[in-house]
């Protein structure tokens, strides 16, 4: 009922979620087909861009005109014909906006998929419907399933080049079903398509019939999201503390931080970590003034009823709920340096939440086969793309959850202290 | 009502919280953090970003404008008024004054796009900012959707696309060598349309260049340019008044208007809902040199 009357009150905008997707293929899958017919379905398109891809396209004697044009932006990526990083595109439909976090497929870019699905809502996997499940396809769900990316869509493309056959989709999704299951996939839906004509993207295709699901686009739109948000466990990591040196202002104090999950409200009852301090939410204040409730993901600024020591880098949280405060860490890690390799013993600094400690690699359980997913327990490093279980001892305490629980809280990286770059993604699995 | 439904949050709200953790952690990294302050609407809305973030405290960096000397006159004084409304301080790298001092020289065609970035990276030098905020969004032009949020530069200003930060959850990586310093775009995952919808929302009042109103123009290339001081008319050009109105704000001699009847906010978000032109190109002559300029003019330096 009242549902009704806000969405006639509000301005469409106002109306609208966000829906953040990564998507994966092997090379000539139909990626770029796929997202470029999305864009132009939806008339996110310009003409200018169409133009400008059009005329490199003719002057490269391309036979059609190459949609990757408008995605692979980078001098390299069109020199050779590949897609290197991730390219973020941007569409609307009047229900959702969405971003796409377009990742290349082959294995030497593992990491820019483990980029991409971090931050995914869902992941939208391709396979070409004439080969079925390759290698690749198995390494994304696996990918998805390890970012805990809620939600997984495969397309099964090219449908137009096997005849519409329904027994080659059926054979691709029962496969791919039961190799989900072990991956522990909790939201699977499977979509014949075809991206060059359009087929089941914007609209139900008449040349299937046999498929009763919703097309790609309607999925997007519909896809339940607003439930993957941990509602449950009060974490907010404090990112910076806020002290007005102002004649008008005075006296304020305030926590200033993103809401990772639960949520809070005045008079709730909080701990900060690390110390064990408790203490009372006096109010949650916004530029707009205070709110009665904070959820993830609002930006806001609690203050407490007690003077407190509190810094960036503690946690509030609930008495009775309340993350580990732990030095000894297990974690699955992507590594992502093409430089030097993981190794036991090696120090990095690790930035979780709005902490940052040093820490030491104490142990490599096992690396895994991404692609047969193989566990090698007498691997004794890490390359460039690899994945592994490894044991890991912080100088100060992380405040952390499983990662499978909280991805905001469950996850980190390592940096290499003497180069500053972002080494590896880590995945929490156990914290004490 | 179920439970998430009641906790449902906007695409809108979704990204100004994203924004506001952007400059949030910048502000808890950083040194020496300056906002680009053109203003432009991107830059505009960035700035009520920065006082959404530390409310009830003021903005606690400086805003930086590089100055191309080709200004429209109504952008400077909102600038100014901005400036003085938010009790900000205000560093201005002057182009016309590096070309002066001998810091970079003129080019031929008169146009100061190119030019300002070494005026930029030289004051980066003299002031030691450590962190940049730009306006710059991913979905403006194919090389900037590479871009990071907090992207990398070495002692040169330099960016290096092959060689980018991965960048997970929301865990930035702002770490650098002196020397060196971060650009910061919290506006990357904003469309041009997400940036009239929150000026909508938010009521943020822009220079009045950004609505419909009667100029002066010539139509070059498909383009139309005003008549002032620094586009003059060529032999054989005649001018005309149009209504037109800008959809972004650059170098003068380079800024092309469009034509337009929309003077309200609600009009400019009808408009770009239904354009079919990206708002560069309707309106730079600086990006149609050739199919990787604005990637060239990142690796110098620029935003
Ligand atoms: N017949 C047919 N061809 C397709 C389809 N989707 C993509 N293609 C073609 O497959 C080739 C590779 O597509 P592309 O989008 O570049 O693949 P990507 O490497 O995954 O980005 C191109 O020649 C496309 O025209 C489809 O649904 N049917
Ligand atoms: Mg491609």
């Amino acid at each position: 009922m009242s549902q009704a009357v806000l969405e006639t009150d509000t301005a469409p905008s106002q109306r609208m979620d966000l829906l953040r997707f990564a998507t994966a293929g092997s090379v000539d899958d139909g990626k770029s087909t796929l997202i470029g017919r999305l864009l132009f379905d939806t008339k996110s398109l310009f003409s200018d861009q169409l133009e400008a891809v059009e005329a490199v396209s003719a002057a490269r004697g391309d036979e059609y005109t190459n949609l990757a044009l408008l995605t692979d932006g980078l001098r390299a990526e069109r020199e050779q014909g590949i897609t290197i990083d991730v390219a973020y595109r941007y569409f609307a439909t009047p229900r959702r906006k969405f971003i796409i976090a377009d990742t290349p497929g082959h294995i030497q870019y593992t990491r820019n998929m483990v980029t991409g699905a971090s931050t995914a809502d869902l992941a939208l996997i391709l396979v070409d419907a004439r080969k079925g499940l390759v290698e690749q396809s198995r390494r994304h769900a696996f990918l998805t399933s390890l970012l805990r990316v809620p939600h997984l869509v495969l397309c099964v493309n090219k449908m137009d080049l096997v005849g519409w056959d329904k027994a080659v989709y059926d054979k691709i999704a029962d496969e791919f079903t039961s190799f989900a299951a072990k991956l522990e996939i909790t939201d699977l839906t499977i979509i014949p398509v075809s991206a060059l004509n359009g087929d089941n993207i914007a609209s139900r295709s008449e040349n299937s019939p046999w498929y009763e699901g919703p097309s790609l686009l309607h999925h997007l739109e519909h896809v339940h999201i607003a439930s993957d948000r941990n509602l449950v466990d009060v974490r907010f990591p404090v990112q910076y503390v806020i002290r007005p040196q102002s004649t008008t202002v005075t006296d304020y104090r305030g926590y200033a931080g993103q809401v990772a999950s639960g949520v809070l409200k005045p008079g709730d009852e909080v701990m900060v970590l690390p110390s064990g301090l408790h203490s009372t939410i006096a109010a949650i204040d916004t530029a707009d003034g205070p709110v009665a409730e904070a959820f993830p993901p609002m930006s806001v600024t609690v203050r407490l009823a007690d003077e407190i020591d509190i810094s960036r880098g503690d946690m509030i949280c609930r008495p009775h709920n309340a993350p580990a405060v732990a030095q000894d860490i297990e974690a699955m890690v992507c590594w992502m340096d093409e430089t030097a390799p993981l190794r036991v013993g090696g120090k990095y600094a690790i930035k979780h939440t709005t902490r940052t400690a040093r820490t030491v690699v104490r142990g490599l359980q096992y690396r895994l086969d991404v692609n047969t997913l193989h566990r090698d327990e007498n691997a004794g490093e890490l390359q460039l793309n690899e994945i592994g279980r490894i044991k890991l001892r912080t100088t100060v305490p992380l405040l952390a959850d499983e990662y499978r629980r909280n991805r905001t809280t469950g996850g980190f990286i390592l940096i290499d202290e003497s180069t500053n770059r972002t080494v590896a993604a880590g995945m929490i699995i156990e914290a004490q | 009502m179920s439970q998430a439904g009641h906790y449902r949050v906007s695409h809108l709200d979704a990204l100004e919280a994203e924004s506001i953790f952007v400059m949030r952690e910048v502000m808890a990294e950083f040194e020496r953090p300056v906002l680009l302050f053109s203003g432009g609407k991107d830059s505009i809305v960035m700035l009520r970003l920065a006082e959404k973030a530390f409310a009830p405290a003021r903005i606690p960096f400086p805003v930086m404008h590089i100055d191309t000397g080709h200004n429209f006159p109504e952008v400077l004084e909102f600038r100014d008024s901005r400036v003085a409304t938010l009790g900000l301080n205000l560093v201005i790298a002057s182009v016309q004054e590096a070309i002066d001092t001998g810091l970079v020289r003129e080019l031929p065609d008169g146009t100061r796009n190119r030019i300002q970035t070494p005026v930029l990276l030289n004051a980066v030098e003299k002031y030691r900012f450590d962190a940049l905020f730009g306006g710059a969004r991913r979905d403006e032009e194919k090389a900037r959707a590479k871009e990071r949020v907090f992207s990398f530069r070495d002692e040169f200003g330099q960016w290096d696309p092959k060689n980018q930060r991965p960048e997970l959850w929301s865990l930035y990586n702002g770490r650098h060598h002196p020397g060196e310093s971060i650009r910061v775009f919290p506006l990357s995952n904003w469309t041009e349309l997400d940036v009239w919808h929150y000026i909508a929302r938010e009521r943020i009042p822009l220079p009045s260049i950004y609505y419909a109103h009667d100029r002066e123009v010539v139509e070059r290339d498909g383009m139309f340019y005003a008549v002032n001081e620094f586009i003059r008319l060529r032999d054989g050009e005649v001018s005309e008044t149009r209504t037109v109105r800008y959809r972004t704000v650059g170098d003068a001699s380079q800024t092309a208007a469009v034509l337009s009847d929309a003077d309200t906010v609600e009009k400019v978000i009808e408009e770009v809902a239904a354009t079919r032109i990206t708002e560069r190109g309707a309106t730079r002559g600086d990006d149609k040199v050739s199919e990787a300029a604005m990637e060239d003019r990142k690796r110098e330096g620029y935003f």
